[in-house]
C-alpha cells in the first residue's frame, strides 16, 4: 500500500534538503520523494499536508516510561502516546524502574509492552551498575544483544571514578556510549533546587553548578583516558558546557544533550514553592540558561531531549522539599524547541536537526533522516499553529508539567510510524 | 490601619504598615501580661491548633501562652508522634484539623515553605512558626520590638547578626524586616555558613566579627547548632568560639550602649559567653517576654477582629 503526504514543506538536515516535496510511502518506507504537482500512481491513502513542514520523526534519547513498578506515573503504552501525540517516534527509556533494568529479562519486558503498545519505537537503556548502585557492572553484552542501545545509570550518579571508567571501556568495546547524569552527590547532598540568590531567600539548600562541572569535568577526563563514547545527560550549567566545548575541541569523544525546560526555565521560576519547578538537575541561572542555548546553536549540545518524568500528583502536592524531581516533556518539547527558532536563537533546520538526526548520531539509531530507502518515520506539524497547553492535551498519566497554561507556538499535527498513522489532531 | 491579611507567613510579605500594626498591638498587650489576671477575652470561643513538626517547647509555648491570655482554646499536635506515623501526608492531617474549624493553624515544619502551602489550601489563618531555614516570622517580629523597645527606632541603627546564617531562619526573617524598617544590617559568620547571594539583600558581609560589631548599635548573635560541625561547617566549638563567639573584650567595639540579643537557646561560652549573656545589656529574657505579645498581637489581628468589628477592637483598647 502507498500513502503519499502531500503540499508539505520537507527538512531534512540529514541530507540537508528544506524544499516542498510530496512524500511517497511504500511498505513502511520512504519510495521517493517528489516535486509538488508530479503525478504519483497508485496511491491508497493521501495526506494533505499544506502549510505543513514534514520532517524525521523526532527522537528522544531521554524518557522515563516508568514500567515496570511505577504504573501508577506512567506505562509504556501510555508514555509512548504521550511521545506520538509529541512528534517523538523513538523515545530511549531510561533503567531506573523497578526492577531496574539491570537485567535483560527486564529489557525484553520493556520491549515486548512496546510492541504490545505499538506507537513510537522504544530502544532501552540499561543500568551501568546492578541495582544504580554504582559498584559492580551489569551485564553489558547480554543486555546489549536483548536491544539496549547505552547504559545510564539515570537519577544516580556512578560516584566511583575506577568503576566509571570501567564501564566506559567495557560498554565501547559493543560500540555504546555510557550516559551520564553528571552530578557530585556529595556537593550536591540532596538540596531540591539551584544554589543563588533564589535558594537563599526560600531558604532551601542549593546544589551548586560546580556538582555539575566537576563530575562533566570527571568523565571527560576518563573519555579521553579510554576513548570510549561519553554522553552526557541533561547539561545544564554554563561550567559543564564550557568543559564539553573544550573536549569536543580535542576530540574527546563526547556528545551532550539538553532538555527543554533548562533552556525555557530559570531557577527564579519556583517561585513560592512550586513543585512543577522541581528537576534534577535543577533550573539554574539566567547566564546557564543563555549558555544552554548558544551551545544548542553552535554545536556543542548535541540533542534535545526531554528528560520526560511522570509523576503522579501525590509525590508532587507537598512540601517542596519532599517532592518528587522532574516534569513531563514530551507533549511540550516540539513548541518550546520552536521557540527558540521564533527568538532567532536557532535555525529551522537547526531546530529539526537537534531533535532528530543528531540524536540519532549519537546512539547509532537507523533513524533521523528522510532519504529514498528509510523507515518512514515522520513527523508533520503545523508552524504557524497556537495553543494553550491545557491538561486536555496531555496523554501522559500524570500531568506534572510548569508549561501548563503556557501558549504555544506550532503543533504537531500527524506522527507516523513505518509508514502508519499513529498520531493525528483534528 | 485597617488588617486584611488572612496569613502571618513571613517578613517577605508583611508591608512596613502590617510590621508596624503587629507592634503597636503587641505593645498594647504588654500590659495584660503584667497584670495579676492575665487574661481578656478577646478570643473567647475559638482555638488555635498548634502543629509543630519539629519540637520547639519555647515556641510552642509562647504562642500557647499568647492564645490563652486571649482566651483561645488551644490544642497542641504533634504529628510525629501520631499520624505521621501512620503514614498520613502533610496536606491530609491539616485538612482533618481544618475540618474541626480552629480559627487560626500554628506550623512550625522541618521544610521551607509549608506554611506557604497551607496557607493556598486552608482557608483558616496560618501563621508561621519557623519553616526550615526560610523564615520565623514572629521571632524576627519579637526581636524588632524588643529593638523598638530599648532604641526608640530601627531606622538607622546599625544592627548585626552573627553566627549561622544560612541555616538561620531568625536570620531571614530579621534581615528581610530590619531592611523594611530602615536600619543598616551587617551579617558576620564562616564563609561555610553564608548563603550565596545575600548580599542582594542589601546586607553587609562580614567574616571578621571585630568589624561587623564595631560601632553597633544591636548586637544579635544566632545559636550554633551544634550538630551542624558533622557536615564540617566549621573545625570546632572551640574555634569557633575564638573567632565568632561574644565576649566581654569584643564587645568593646560595639557602642557603649549597644544590646545584646539571642534567640535562645544558647550555647553559653560557644557564640556567647556567660558573662555577656547575663549582662544588664543581654535583653535575651526581655525578648522571651515580647514573644507572648507579639503573639499575642498576631492571633488578634489574624482571628480576633473582623473588618469593622469595632468591639473586638475597644475590648482591647478598654484595658
Amino acid at each position: 500500500m502507498r500513502t503519499l503526504i502531500a503540499k508539505s514543506r520537507v527538512i531534512d538536515p540529514a541530507s540537508g534538503l528544506d524544499e516542498p516535496r510530496d512524500i511517497l510511502i511504500e511498505d513502511g518506507r520512504i519510495l521517493d520523494l517528489v516535486r509538488p504537482g508530479e503525478k504519483v500512481a497508485d496511491v491508497a491513502e493521501r495526506i494533505d499536508a499544506k502549510g505543513c513542514i514534514a520532517t524525521p520523526g523526532f527522537v528522544d534519547l531521554h524518557v522515563h516510561l516508568r514500567e515496570p513498578g511505577y504504573e501508577q506515573k506512567e506505562t509504556i503504552a501510555t508514555g509512548c502516546m504521550a511521545a506520538v501525540s509529541g512528534g517523538f517516534t523513538s523515545v530511549c527509556s531510561m533503567a531506573n524502574t523497578n526492577p531496574v533494568n539491570d537485567h535483560s529479562s527486564v529489557t525484553a519486558l520493556i520491549l515486548a509492552k512496546a510492541k504490545e503498545a505499538d506507537l513510537a519505537r522504544v530502544y532501552p537503556m540499561a543500568a551501568v551498575t546492578k541495582g544504580l548502585a554504582g559498584e559492580s557492572l551489569t551485564e553489558m553484552g547480554e543486555l546489549y544483544e536483548h536491544g539496549v542501545i547505552g547504559f545510564t545509570d539515570d537519577g544516580r550518579c556512578v560516584m566511583n571514578a575506577a568503576v566509571m571508567r570501567n564501564a566506559l571501556v567495557y560498554a565501547n568495546s559493543f560500540g555504546v556510549p555510557v550516559s551520564v547524569h553528571a552530578i557530585d552527590e556529595h556537593l550536591a547532598g540532596d538540596a531540591p533546587m539551584n544554589s543563588g540568590f533564589h535558594s537563599m531567600r526560600l531558604g532551601l539548600r542549593g546544589v551548586p553548578a560546580a556538582a555539575e562541572d566537576t563530575m562533566v569535568a570527571r568523565d571527560v577526563v576518563l573519555s579521553a583516558l579510554t576513548g570510549a563514547r561519553l554522553h552526557i545527560q541533561h547539561i545544564s550549567t554554563k561550567g559543564a558546557i564550557e568543559i564539553v566545548r573544550m573536549a569536543k575541541a580535542r576530540g574527546v569523544p563526547v556528545t551532550c544533550e539538553a532538555a527543554p525546560h533548562h533552556f525555557m526555565l530559570i531557577d527564579e521560576d519556583v517561585g513560592e514553592y512550586d513543585t512543577n519547578f522541581k528537576m534534577a538537575p535543577p533550573l539554574r541561572g539566567v547566564d546557564d540558561r543563555e549558555a544552554v542555548r548558544e551551545a544548542l546553536a553552535d554545536g556543542t549540545i548535541d540533542a534535545i531531549a526531554t528528560d520526560h518524568a511522570p509523576h503522579e500528583k501525590l509525590v508532587k502536592d507537598c512540601e517542596f522539599e519532599k517532592a518528587a524531581n522532574g516534569i513531563i516533556g514530551l507533549e511540550t518539547a516540539f513548541s518550546l524547541t520552536w521557540e527558540l527558532v521564533e527568538a532567532g536563537v536557532i535555525s529551522e533546520m537547526r531546530a529539526i536537526e537537534l531533535l532528530t538526526v543528531a540524536p540519532c548520531k549519537a546512539f547509532n539509531l537507523p533513524h533521523g533522516t528522510l532519504t529514498k530507502g528509510a523507515l518512514a518515520d515522520i513527523t508533520i506539524f503545523d508552524p504557524k499553529a497556537t495553543y494553550t497547553f491545557t491538561t486536555d492535551r496531555i496523554y501522559s498519566l500524570s500531568k506534572n508539567s510548569p508549561f501548563i497554561g503556557r501558549a504555544m507556538k506550532a503543533d504537531v499535527k500527524r506522527t507516523l510510524v513505518g509508514g502508519r498513522t499513529v498520531f493525528a489532531r483534528d | 490601619m485597617m488588617w486584611t491579611r488572612k496569613d502571618v507567613l513571613g517578613l517577605a510579605d508583611l508591608s512596613v504598615d502590617e510590621i508596624q500594626t503587629i507592634l503597636d498591638t503587641a505593645e498594647s498587650f504588654k500590659e495584660i501580661n503584667r497584670r495579676e489576671i492575665k487574661k481578656v477575652p478577646t478570643l473567647r470561643g475559638k482555638t488555635v491548633v498548634n502543629l509543630f513538626y519539629e519540637p520547639s517547647t519555647r515556641t510552642r509555648t509562647s504562642f500557647e501562652i499568647a492564645a490563652k491570655r486571649l482566651s483561645a482554646d488551644t490544642v497542641n499536635f504533634t504529628p510525629s508522634s501520631s499520624s505521621v506515623g501512620k503514614g498520613e501526608t502533610l496536606l491530609d492531617t491539616v485538612r482533618n484539623i481544618e475540618a474541626m474549624h480552629p480559627a487560626v493553624i500554628v506550623v512550625r515544619h522541618p521544610n521551607a515553605g509549608t506554611p506557604h502551602l497551607l496557607s493556598r489550601r486552608v482557608g483558616i489563618s496560618v501563621v508561621n512558626a519557623g519553616d526550615g531555614a526560610h523564615e520565623h516570622p514572629s521571632q524576627a517580629l519579637l526581636d524588632m520590638l524588643m529593638i523598638r523597645e530599648a532604641k526608640g527606632r530601627i531606622e538607622g541603627l546599625t544592627i548585626s547578626i552573627v553566627g549561622d546564617i544560612s541555616h538561620s531562619r531568625v536570620a531571614r526573617s530579621n534581615i528581610l524586616g530590619l531592611k523594611k524598617m530602615g536600619a543598616n544590617v551587617r551579617i558576620c559568620g564562616p564563609a561555610t555558613m553564608i548563603p550565596p547571594a545575600i548580599d542582594r539583600l542589601g546586607v553587609e558581609v562580614f567574616h571578621d566579627m571585630d568589624a561587623a560589631i564595631h560601632d553597633a548599635d544591636v548586637i544579635m548573635m544566632l545559636r550554633i547548632q551544634l550538630e551542624r560541625q558533622t557536615g564540617a561547617l566549621f573545625p570546632s566549638n572551640r574555634e569557633y568560639a575564638r573567632f565568632y563567639g561574644l565576649n566581654e573584650a569584643r564587645l568593646e567595639r560595639a557602642k557603649p550602649d549597644a544590646i545584646i540579643m539571642h534567640p535562645g537557646p544558647m550555647n553559653r561560652g560557644v557564640e556567647i559567653s556567660s558573662d555577656v549573656a547575663d549582662s544588664t545589656r543581654s535583653k535575651i529574657l526581655d525578648q522571651v517576654s515580647n514573644g507572648v505579645a507579639v503573639r499575642m498581637a498576631i492571633l488578634y489581628l489574624l482571628a480576633g477582629r473582623k473588618a469593622g468589628d469595632e468591639d473586638a477592637d475597644r475590648e482591647v483598647e478598654g484595658h
